[in-house]
């Protein structure tokens, strides 16, 4: 008896190790070294390249006759292109992992996982030639450089403003303490982003009303600054209508009423285009985005991958498209492309304001901050806290 | 019987691969046992690889834990998630959550059905029953989607809800677990009342008008001749809107408001949070749930309704 029955355990062990094995050799795409190299120069473009961009990157007019920059560079470069758009950072680095795009917009909460993911390539900007335009505060930074190397082209930065609907929130707000602190007067209509990076909102708030728990830094907590920032996020919960991620859940949350104060995108309010829906800028500063555009290291059209850059690095394309989505272009030039007023509207060129701007990063062990006596939370950690905040 | 047969199959085919046919049919044809394993083997292969297989992966998924940084999944095996799930306040709360709207949702559903189902399978003429079926099914040709985005424009803010009930000085309930249970239990409505339709048409009317002959009231008759009757055919329907509502994502997205159901925790670990482990182990937690109700109506004969 004995015998067989371990010979029935050995043959399920047996059984479980070979159909884990195979599921390994399916779902693994190995990481491959050698696609990380950037090429020295470019060949034939493949005709064809598929996108993975936030909502109003990659516009062929479909969705607005007027906002169209696809159509010239498939007719200039041959190269059809083929967008998905996400609505989180987290959302992306999935989808980019899948392998199914050459091309992908990440922020700067994204960037460096999808380096260390080993899913983004290094790019050589000399095949960029536009590249040479941008802003120099925006090259060689921490989001888009690790040891030296390149790992994508600046698209632009904003901010995460705070959107409110001025039927019911009568005074201009000043601060975000009406999500936080006197949210209860709108319970039920007050959103938020639905992401664990929303938290980095709440650490920033704190760092303005309770200096005594010394953030620096609203992307390197510990665990006790990562605590506070939860409850301040589980009293908010209490009076938040609905998260959106989607934006145009946001947009027709807004407009229905549904909705009447919360934080957005610049977009999102000229989407809705109302005169009652207003966005402003409080006092404890802003949280925001600058973005990368990345080259995937399983890329099967880089050509195509590396003309599209050179193109939305374009100041003109780079004027339409940061326009479009309400956020500061990357270049001197595309200013004169834009709009009256656009680029003093969005502060483009001035590293100042830039410096404001808590610009999203992936919060990592290693304090941000530069502290070295405490270990931070990490991503893992804040996706936790995230789920426990919603409950 | 062989007698007479043999000569006329072996005439016109004395050719190799005729004879290797014939050769394995009068094999198989004194093995029963194995002429039925044979038959069953196909069928079989797939439900192994479709179910028991896909059941497996998600289990041992379960037991995989995720590099925090790269996101990229370690395939030691570790019982870390289901711990979690197990012990953590919060898949507590969101199960529970989940339970209570899956089951509001059937009992709305069932006492919705039954007397729909009843006037179409009793009262409603031939031709009429024709046309109420097609009226039930009506809804499942637009798309889940539509309906669900549909309601919550219903429910919105100066929706239509709001605008039909703001004479009577109420409300829409606005977007949250309430707008969930009302979503759900229209969409899944249609799968509850066809199967109590066809349980309701198999009460023989003889055994109406007896209950009547002798005495019983409408109210009797119901509880003691067309219940007993019916119960595997509720059960089976309620089956259906149970194990739908359990494992919905999308109309607690759209309607839901802020709240979230274990479909949520599913999609939020997958999708955003990028951890398929702890996902793969809460996903477990609706199929057991989904196994015990099923070996707890297997009784009712419910099973035979579906």
């Amino acid at each position: 008896m004995i015998p067989t029955t371990r010979r029935g355990r050995v043959g399920a062990l047996a059984a479980a190790v070979t159909c884990s094995l195979a599921l390994a050799a399916c779902g693994g795409g190995g990481s491959d070294d050698a696609a990380t190299e950037a090429p020295t120069k470019l060949g034939k473009n493949e005709g064809q390249v598929s996108i993975l961009a936030w909502p109003g990157y990659v516009e062929d007019g479909s969705n607005d006759p007027d906002a169209d920059w696809v159509t010239d560079f498939e007719k200039e470069t041959g190269c059809k292109v083929t967008s998905k758009v996400y609505g989180t950072s987290d959302e992306a680095f999935n989808l980019a992992k899948s392998g199914d795009y050459d091309v992908v917009a990440a922020s700067g909460d994204l960037t460096l996982r999808m380096v260390a993911a080993k899913a983004a390539a290094e790019v050589n900007t000399d095949l960029v030639p536009n590249y040479a335009k941008v802003f120099d505060f925006l090259k060689d930074q921490e989001w888009n450089t690790v040891d030296g190397k390149n790992y994508g082209v600046p698209h632009g930065y904003g901010a995460n403003l705070l959107m409110y609907n001025s039927d019911v929130v009568k005074d201009e707000p000043t601060s975000w303490d009406v999500v936080f602190d006197k949210g209860a007067q709108y319970k039920g209509k007050v959103t938020a982003y639905d992401s664990p990076i929303y938290i980095a909102d709440a650490a920033m708030y704190l760092m303005a009303k309770q200096p005594e728990l010394k953030i620096e830094n609203p992307y390197a907590l510990d665990e006790k600054q990562l605590a506070a920032a939860v409850d301040l996020l589980k009293e908010q919960r209490a009076n938040v209508g609905e998260y959106w991620s989607d934006y145009l859940k946001e947009a027709s949350a807004f407009k229905t009423g549904d909705s009447v104060v919360g934080t957005t995108w610049q977009v999102i309010a000229n989407t809705i285009d109302q005169d009652n829906v207003k966005t402003t800028v409080p006092e404890e500063g802003v949280t925001g985005w600058n973005d990368t555009w990345m080259i995937a290291a399983k890329a099967k059209h880089p050509n195509c991958a590396y003309a599209w850059l050179n193109h939305i690095e374009d100041p003109e394309t780079n004027a339409q498209a940061t326009e479009y989505f309400g956020e500061s272009p990357n270049s001197e030039e595309a200013c004169e492309f834009a709009s009256e007023g656009f680029c003093e509207t969005y502060h483009a060129g001035d590293k100042a304001y830039s410096d404001k701007i808590w610009y999203w990063r992936t919060p990592i062990e290693q304090c941000l901050d530069g502290r070295t006596d405490v270990t931070c939370t990490d991503y893992s950690d804040w996706t936790k806290a995230w789920t426990e905040i919603k409950g | 019987m062989t007698q007479p047969n043999a000569p006329v199959v072996a005439a016109p085919s004395p050719s190799g691969a005729g004879a290797a046919t014939r050769r394995a049919s009068s094999f198989l044809a004194t093995r029963p046992r194995l002429r039925l394993g044979l038959l069953l083997s196909a069928p079989l292969t797939w439900l192994v690889l479709v179910y028991v297989v896909a059941l497996a992966a998600l289990l041992v998924t379960a037991l995989w834990s995720v590099d925090a940084f790269t996101g990229e999944i370690v395939r030691g095996l570790t019982l870390d998630n289901l711990r979690e799930v197990a012990t953590e306040s919060l898949y507590r709360t969101v199960t529970l959550r989940t339970l209570g709207v899956a089951a509001l949702v059937t009992v709305i559903d069932v006492a919705i059905a039954l007397p729909i189902a009843f006037s179409m399978a009793k009262v409603a003429s031939p031709r009429a029953r024709r046309m109420l079926v097609v009226a039930v099914l009506t809804p499942l040709w637009a798309s889940y989607l539509v309906k669900a985005f549909a309601w919550r424009s219903l429910l919105s803010e100066g929706g239509l809800v709001d605008w039909v009930l703001d004479p009577f000085g109420a409300h829409s309930p606005g977007y949250g677990l309430t707008a969930v249970v009302m979503t759900q239990a229209y969409i899944w409505l249609p799968y509850v009342i066809l199967p109590i339709f066809a349980g309701m048409e198999r009460v023989p009317d003889a055994l109406l008008e007896a209950a009547g002959d002798l005495g019983a009231s409408a109210g009797t008759t119901v509880r003691t001749v067309v219940m007993p009757l019916l119960l595997p055919a509720i059960v089976a329907g309620s089956i259906f809107s149970f194990s739908l509502t359990l494992g919905d994502y999308i109309s607690v997205n759209i309607v839901g408001g802020a709240n979230q159901m274990l479909g949520n925790l599913v999609y939020t670990n997958v999708g955003a949070a990028n951890n398929l482990p702890l996902a793969a182990a809460i996903a477990l937690v609706p199929i057991v749930i989904m196994l015990g109700y099923l070996a707890a109506v297997r009784r009712t004969g419910a099973l035979d309704n579906l």
